[in-house]
């Protein structure tokens, strides 16, 4: 069974659970002591990855440290439909996100580090590079919309989407606001809504979904 | 504004196990601090102008007043109890009021829709009937005879049961839970929430456990309570009016904020006000 190297706080481990949850793979889940133990900075986590960050996905003689590979080998293994088909400018529009994701990452993702577990920072320029790119991130939802397309590279999700996802969906946590983005809102609905969605901390349920409560009484 | 009678109160300020030599500088009420550890290893901390603080150090973390303490910390005697675990959870900052952080922590109407599917579930969302007072002997918030049933109660917990709970507010920013202990059932859990107030809107929060479970390794113990508390974090900083209401004005409560009514009632009675608001706008 694939291992991740995980922390259920990280919204780069929680893509990896999150296309493994679409994808219906069973992940063997290994918790690292990140905060307050720092733990991935540790000798046995630094032997397997010199960066120093996590997820780790070790499958056999495969060991990945890019959450964004670690999507693309999840969905080829399970569900090629979450890659790029062959048309070029899908192919390039996945790549393009899964590019633009590392952006979200260092912006939104440090603004979050900073504001929740103190980490140091420049917090005016981590969320005013991670404004600049949830700008970038609703027009481009909205060209998408324009062409005819629910997601980021495509009309089915694809790898991108989840790539981008979650440090978007964290931005509150870091003292940025979705408010003012209508396209990212209801894209972020979209994905919630998938079957088999799971959720992490800061990252609720969409309500409407559970069962109705009244129903489940009735029918038990 | 000016502080009052919460100057003179305890509040933590770092893990002590975390502490070194360079120290961690933080805030407390507005006044800048530093969390060292001395040369003879001992916890150390120091004002803006230098000047020694009163310190203690009790339950992993280290605990400091701006004024002059007129009480020994509060006692949690279970921190003394053999075959127990303590977990330092870890600091979490808040963008919210310390004494809004102290209530949500004793609210249970939450969680089937906060901690949906660990502390609670739909359909079972009635709190039931359950008992509160302020002992005046201890000058503590008590709430007893709390009952809610809980998908998964706690790490150790195999599945669904009906968890019993004691909640109890020892401080103006300190609360103590006590919960069915799945794997103990005659011992109760100990989970806290100690709240550094940094100003009357902001707060670094640190949960600490004492608890009897032998098998969870602490990585998953400390995951298990900060994704608990990270699931309250974004609620809480979206409550308004941000500092916590002392005046009812248009706030109707119902049977099951009775811990929240009397924590309120017992914070004015004290003047505990940093971080309240007085007057309903």
């Amino acid at each position: 069974m694939m291992k991740l190297y995980d922390y259920i706080l990280s919204p780069s481990c929680y893509k990896v659970r999150l296309m493994a949850a679409l994808t219906g793979t069973t992940l063997d889940l290994r918790a690292v002591d990140f905060h307050p133990g720092l733990e991935h900075r540790g000798p046995e986590l630094l032997a397997l990855n010199p960066a120093g960050s996590i997820p780790i996905l070790e499958d056999g003689d495969v060991l990945l440290t890019e959450s964004s590979a670690m999507l693309v080998y999840l969905a080829a293994k399970a569900a090629p439909d979450w890659l790029a088909g062959s048309d070029a400018k899908e192919a390039a529009r996945v790549q393009q996100w899964l590019s633009f994701s590392g952006r979200l990452t260092s912006s939104l993702g440090g603004a979050r580090l900073h504001e929740m577990l103190l980490r140091p920072g420049d917090i005016g320029a981590l969320q005013s590079s991670g404004i600049a790119a949830l700008r970038e991130l609703e027009l481009g939802l909205v060209e998408q919309a324009e062409r005819g397309q629910k997601f980021l590279a495509a009309d089915r999700p694809t790898v991108a989407d989840i790539a981008c996802f979650p440090y978007v969906a964290l931005a509150p946590d870091g003292g940025v606001s979705l408010d003012p983005y209508p396209a990212i809102r209801l894209w972020s609905r979209r994905l919630r809504s998938l079957p088999g969605f799971i959720e992490m901390p800061g990252i609720h349920r969409l309500h409407e979904l559970k069962p109705e409560p009244q129903l489940e009484k009735s029918e038990t | 504004m000016t502080v009052g009678p919460m100057f003179d109160e305890w509040y933590p300020v770092g893990i002590f196990g975390q502490l070194d030599a360079a120290g961690r500088k933080t805030m407390l009420m507005g006044e800048p601090i530093v969390v060292a550890r001395d040369d003879n290893g001992d916890a150390k901390v120091t004002d803006g102008t230098g000047r020694s603080l009163p310190v203690c150090v009790r339950y992993g973390h280290v605990w400091t007043s701006l004024g002059d303490p007129k009480k020994k910390l509060f006692a949690i005697p279970e921190a003394d109890q053999p075959g127990r675990r303590f977990v330092d959870v870890g600091v979490v900052r808040v963008r919210c009021s310390p004494l809004r952080a102290v209530e949500n922590f004793l609210d249970i109407a939450h969680f089937p829709f906060v901690h949906t599917d660990i502390l609670g579930a739909e359909p079972h969302t009635e709190v039931q009937a359950y008992k509160v007072e302020i002992r005046e002997d201890v000058d503590e918030v008590w709430a007893t005879q709390v009952e809610f049933y809980q998908p998964q109660a706690a790490k150790s917990a195999s599945g669904g049961i009906t968890t019993q709970y004691m909640y109890r507010v020892a401080g103006p920013t300190s609360t103590v839970l006590y919960k069915t202990c799945p794997p103990r059932p005659s011992e109760w859990d100990v989970i806290t929430l100690f709240v550094q107030p940094l100003a009357e809107d902001l707060c670094d929060v640190w949960p600490w456990m004492a608890l009897f479970d032998d098998d969870t390794p602490m990585t998953d113990l400390i995951h298990f309570q900060q994704t608990i508390f990270l699931q309250d974090r974004s609620i809480l900083e979206n409550q308004v009016p941000r500092l916590l209401p002392l005046d009812p004005g248009m706030e109707m409560p119902t049977r099951a904020d009775l811990t929240s009514v009397a924590y309120r009632r017992w914070l004015k009675r004290h003047n505990f006000t940093y971080g309240a608001q007085l007057v309903a706008q």
